[in-house]
């Protein structure tokens, strides 16, 4: 149903005259090259769409032609940084008061003129419409409210990770995000506006409304201003939350004394609603009564919810509309009906981006012909605000104002992603190991040791770009943002979902390319590639003299080693900055002896002396020492025996991570030293994919789709993943579908104090997964 | 029950005498709820059952056993719920000179005033339109009379029970309904009495299936709506209730309880809702300063509900074909009250109106609901929110019919608020 549309002229008039707290350049972002305009205007709450491009630069590394190599210095590949242009989607959602002073800002910002249209929705569009018509200049085109609020629910639940989250009030956190669904239906949408509505979706284009009930938001606001002479809905929820609706409400327990013992009917139980005010000799607390109002209606829509959910036999039940909206008090009260009626069958799920759906939608209307649903979409934590504090005891009218600007930034990533075909069970499937946002103690120790590595990464970034002067002016504006992110996290874990080391690796490397920084670790990378390549021959050739027994244990112990040098890790990074002599040969020395924190390798080498795999994908980590006398060695080895090897790396810089640009470059220089990885090349045994990400951790949910195309295509029984950030702060506990090797090398001591190890331990996690013998990859031998 | 045969010991006297001589074939005990034509030729007829009551001595062994298991007068039985007590009493009319003589002076006294009144104090009602006359329970024929009183009266009830020294009849007092818990230790301290509790359910069930039983003759305990989605031609119509199950049970009481029946002994309580009768006059009297039942109900003939709820047709200037909404529907409860002047607008009849017609189709919602997802195709609504409440009936047969596309049937039963103590009655008389 439409939301109800308040526009008191009093109030308009009184807050007209507000100006917009922040500068509204920081709000309306890249409006420059804006085209494609979306508004949802609701009762209260205004969100605008529009598409734009960004540009930004890309660090990319290209080798030397051969001609102009003798010129150039001795460096193995060039560096530069180019423009590039993205997409990018851009949602704010402002109070209705602001319409006009907003569609100012952006007439005068509004440089590109191809826009005619702006697609419009929500129940205040036509009120609007004219004066959108005369300020924009663009013809309002009015859309269906469900079709958008449907369409921009299964963008979020597509492209969000950890968009819908369970609410529960009195756990650590109140907030529990859930896992992306690889298949987001079918689901029961309850979008409670003035009434409500219960809308099955069964796929894209596929939703009917089942049905639906005329007591909703409206009853609340209506009823309740009648009862206690409150005008605002927010200042009614807030008399709701001190209320006592016992006073109000005749409870199981004021008909029988107690529990009615034979049906579980506790005596706290609501029997009737209101059924103590039947007296006209009484007065009741305006508190009172909202808070009776607000369990009637709650519980009322959370059982017919849950009627429907049965009949049609879905479990996942979303709540949306104007009633829930971030309001923690309805969300408690639904979340309870919800469990008592189902008795914790379905749960009540909430959306992060609830109040951008109606916008969402509209735009995706009217990009239809831009076909944004073939494209794989990322929130960029730079540009978004993230939840705001939902604390109960917030006095709405600052809640109000801290909310009064929110903003939602996507963008469009290059490849589309998918599920790891070798996912045991995708739909339960975690990335991270840790949630900080239920951890408190993991959580303050990190974002402590984000905060304190953040000088470290200003100078790095700084120095990465020593031709340009402003860079110091720039990498002090991203600490800035990035500094305020970790603040509002403190305070706020809940602000992107749940909180990780993921994410906060993440939100910094989305602020570091914000400020355009996006490579500040090319020239250290280029650095150890070109070191490390020097030594690669003598490596191979110490490895090759020895037994197959102790060639294996030496290469296991080269891809630990390797992995020491990583200066993500903040005890490396410090020694490797004092100490650059620092090598390879002492960070063996420095590797804990077996038995391993984690060790399996026994197992391991038992399966070496069966059979070989089939194909084995490997997920690599750094640049430098850890790529190419590490994982090089190990997967030559692998091809010799017969085993195709497929080589994922990210496809954009993090950290000191080897990109895809930069291990094409290195392998094609070590095919021209190694026949053997030159034989596996030229022979397609030994394959280079990009992952889709550019992240120090790894979603296993999220990958680029050609390389979930080549898993299968070579019908992978074998995936490694290296190094701290893919294997133990993310996938320690995932679960995949074939044998799985884990290597990792833990480099910060609370982590390690965390795992029972110490400084340096060893993870080596070899799995194979239950019911499939350790050999059963034997049925394919080597050609 | 032990403790009948218990009590009679104790009292020493036969007070109950003559009765016991009476023949009785098993068809007419109470519990065989299916009344064969046999029975109720001399349930109508008190005269030709006591004729026969001595021209058969040889089943004078039988006629014992049930004097056995007949308990002594006054036979009540009690439902005492959030808002209202309901309590049914059965006058013996067969009553001998000799059983006249031996009646104790308190019970004849009791008999006395509830017959001869309609009225009791400032709140007790007897619904002398639905007393059901010449009925035969256990062996005995008599009327049953049906008789209401606010639930914080009880106090006054208890007292005049006190007055009445109605505990020196040693009767078992069978109640039902949340009140038989709260309030047994007041009527064991203020009025002596001793209550026999029993589940509101079961009594209900019972009760109705009783009460549809014995009126199969006459005017018909079950009817509905024939013609609902047409208000011109909406009339009331009677329903013979055989073979009924399985069936939706709809108990609006102060709240609700919704039950699946599936024989006389099984049944389930599939949900209940906290918006039921209670909450309607709860608001109503918030609302409009009311305070009673008869007074809101009066004042919700009167108003417009439109004016206070939104309708699709508010928001969609027609119907939502998109999903077939039609215009008329209500889009938002109290919706229309967001806006200020709209809310200055309205009358306090408006607004009962609306309270009316917002609690009943939520009701009949979640009706529906329970309906599909049990697969049953026939509800029986009941309990004391439809008394005189037409406009609540024909809102829930519109709704059932026309959200059901006519596959659902409401029900409604004449005696709509009393089964609870019927089926307290009968278990005083015939315990399960």
């Amino acid at each position: 149903m439409a939301e109800f549309v308040r526009l008191d002229s009093s109030t308009s008039r009184h807050t007209m005259d507000k100006s917009i707290t922040l500068p509204p350049d920081e709000i309306f972002r890249n409006l420059e090259n804006a085209k494609r305009f979306a508004i949802d205007i609701g009762g209260s709450l205004t969100k605008l769409a529009y598409y734009s491009t960004v540009q930004h630069k890309v660090a990319k590394v290209r080798s030397f032609d051969k001609a102009t190599k003798e010129a150039a210095s001795d460096k193995l590949y060039e560096i530069s940084v180019q423009e590039e242009v993205t997409a990018r989607l851009h949602f704010i959602k402002f109070e209705n008061a602001y319409i006009e002073t907003c569609l100012d800002f952006i007439k005068d910002h509004l440089v590109n003129t191809e826009t005619k249209v702006i697609k419009a929705t929500g129940g205040g569009a036509h009120k609007f419409k004219e004066l959108i018509e005369r300020k924009l200049g663009l013809k309002v085109d009015k859309e269906d409210e469900m079709t958008c609020l449907i369409k921009g629910c299964n963008f979020v639940l597509r492209n969000i990770p950890h968009e819908a989250f369970v609410y529960a009030k009195h756990a650590d956190s109140e907030f529990r995000f859930q896992t992306t669904q690889p298949d987001i239906f079918p689901y029961l949408l309850v979008n409670i506006g003035s009434g409500v509505s219960i809308v099955k979706v069964e796929s894209e284009d596929k939703f009917e409304r089942i049905g639906g009930s005329s007591i909703g938001g409206g009853t609340f606001w209506g009823l309740g201003a009648l009862l206690t002479k409150t005008k605002r809905f927010d200042e009614l929820l807030q008399l709701a939350s001190k209320g006592q609706h016992t006073s109000v409400d005749m409870l199981v327990k004021d008909i029988y004394g107690g529990s009615y013992g034979s049906l579980g009917l506790t005596g706290d139980l609501i029997a009737s609603s209101f059924g103590k005010s039947a007296t006209a000799d009484k007065e009741f607390s305006k508190e009172d009564m909202a808070k009776s109002l607000l369990h009637m209606i709650s519980n009322d829509i959370g059982q017919l919810a849950c009627l429907y959910a049965k009949l049609h036999n879905l479990s996942r039940v979303y709540f949306g509309g104007f009633f829930i909206r971030g309001h923690p008090v309805t969300m408690h009260t639904i979340t309870y009906s919800i469990n008592f009626f189902t008795k914790g069958e379905v749960q009540a799920l909430f959306l992060r981006h609830e109040g951008y759906l109606g916008a969402i939608g509209a735009f995706l209307k009217g990009a239809e012909e831009d076909n944004p649903n073939q494209y794989s979409w990322g929130e960029n934590y730079a540009g978004s605000s993230g939840l705001m504090s939902v604390s109960p005891d917030m006095n709405p009218m600052q809640r109000a104002r801290s909310g009064t600007f929110d903003m939602l930034e996507m963008d469009r990533l290059e490849r589309q992603l998918v599920n790891l075909p070798l996912l045991q069970d995708p739909s339960s499937y975690i990335p991270d190991t840790m949630d900080l946002t239920e951890d408190a103690l993991a959580r303050e120790y990190w974002l402590y040791c984000f905060e304190e590595a953040l000088d470290g990464v200003v100078k790095r970034a700084v120095a990465s770009q020593p031709d340009m002067p402003e860079a110091a002016e720039r990498a002090e504006k991203f600490r800035q943002k990035y500094r305020h992110k970790l603040q509002t996290l403190r305070h706020q874990p809940f602000a992107y979902g749940s909180l990780t080391v993921r994410s906060l690796l993440d939100t910094r490397e989305h602020c570091l390319n914000e400020f355009n920084f996006p490579d500040p670790y090319s020239k250290i990378k280029q650095n150890e590639n070109d070191i490390a390549l020097k030594y690669y021959q003598k490596a191979v050739k110490s490895l090759e003299e020895l037994s197959w027994e102790e060639r294996q244990f030496a290469l296991v112990r080269g891809v630990l080693a390797g992995n020491v040098f990583d200066w993500g890790a903040k005890a490396v990074s410090d020694v490797l900055e004092s100490d650059p002599e620092f090598g390879f040969e002492q960070a063996k020395r420095q590797l804990e002896e077996r038995p391993w924190l984690v060790d399996s390798y026994d197992q391991w080498l038992e399966r070496l002396r069966g059979p070989p795999h089939k194909c084995a994908l490997f997920f690599v980590d750094n640049s430098g020492v850890d790529i190419i006398l590490g994982v090089i060695p190990f997967v030559r080895e692998l091809l010799s025996r017969g085993t195709e090897v497929v080589l994922a790396s990210n496809s954009g810089p993090a950290l000191n991570d080897v990109t895809n640009g930069e291990l094409q470059i290195l392998t094609e220089r070590i095919a021209a030293m190694d026949p053997v990885i030159q034989a596996g090349l030229r022979e397609d045994r030994l394959t280079l994919v990009q992952s889709g990400s550019s992240s120090p951790c790894l979603d296993l949910s999220r990958l680029d789709k050609v390389l979930a195309q080549v898993v299968r295509e070579r019908q992978t029984d074998l995936v490694i993943i290296e190094g701290m950030g893919r294997a133990i702060h993310t996938n320690y506990y995932a679960m995949l579908s074939c044998e799985s090797l884990k290597m990792a090398v833990i480099k910060n001591s609370w982590l390690a104090d965390r795992l029972g190890g110490k400084l340096f331990s060893v993870v080596f996690k070899y799995e194979v997964p239950a019911g499939k013998p350790s050999q059963g990859s034997a049925a394919v031998t080597p050609s | 029950m032990a403790f009948n045969g218990h009590q009679r010991e104790d009292e020493g006297i036969d007070e109950d005498e003559t009765p016991t001589k009476q023949p009785r074939s098993e068809k007419e005990m109470p519990g065989c709820f299916k009344t064969e034509p046999h029975n109720e030729a001399s349930a109508s007829a008190g005269r030709s059952t006591s004729e026969r009551r001595t021209s058969n001595s040889t089943m004078r062994h039988r006629a014992d056993s049930v004097k056995k298991t007949r308990p002594p007068f006054p036979w009540f039985g009690m439902d005492i719920g959030g808002t209202l007590v309901k309590l049914v009493y059965f006058e013996p009319k067969d009553i001998t000179a000799e059983e006249e003589q031996e009646e104790v002076e308190n019970l004849k006294s009791i008999r006395r005033y509830l017959t001869s009144n309609t009225a009791y104090g400032k709140t007790g009602i007897r619904d002398v339109h639905l007393e059901l006359q010449d009925l035969t329970l256990c062996g005995r024929t008599g009327n049953l009379h049906f008789i209401r009183f606010p639930t914080h009266d009880l106090p006054a009830f208890l007292q005049m029970g006190r007055n009445k020294h109605f505990s020196s009849l040693h009767t078992t007092l069978c109640a039902t309904g949340g009140g038989a818990y709260k309030f047994e230790s007041d009527f064991r301290t203020m009025a002596d009495l001793q209550l026999h509790k029993l589940d509101e359910l079961d009594c209900l069930i019972r009760g109705v299936l009783y009460i549809d039983s014995v009126m199969s003759s006459g005017p018909s305990e079950c009817y509905y709506f024939e013609n609902p989605t047409d208000p011109d031609h909406c009339v009331q119509k009677p329903y013979t209730l055989e073979n009924p199950y399985p069936l939706l049970l709809v108990n609006i009481g102060s709240g609700v309880s919704i039950l699946a029946v599936y024989s006389e002994s099984n049944y389930k309580r599939v949900t209940g809702t906290s918006l039921g009768g209670g909450t309607f006059l709860g608001l109503c009297c918030l609302l409009t300063g009311c305070s009673t039942f008869e007074e809101a109900l009066e004042m919700a003939s009167q108003g417009e509900s439109t004016r206070v709820d939104k309708l699709v047709r508010d928001i969609y200037g027609g119907d939502y074909e998109r999903f077939g909404l039609p215009g008329w529907a209500v889009a938002s409860s109290f919706g229309n009250m967001m806006s200020k002047e709209k809310r200055e607008s309205v009358s306090k009849e408006d607004l009962a109106r609306a309270t009316l017609v917002t609690i009943t189709n939520n009701i009949g919602s979640i009706t529906r609901m329970c309906a599909l997802n049990e697969n049953i195709e026939r509800v029986v609504f009941v309990g004391n929110f439809l008394r005189v409440n037409t406009l609540s009936m024909k809102l829930l047969a519109y709704a059932m019919d026309y959200w059901s596309k006519g596959q659902l049937k409401a029900l409604f039963l004449r005696h709509e608020g009393y089964f609870g103590a019927v089926g307290a009655l009968l278990e005083l008389l015939h315990p399960s």
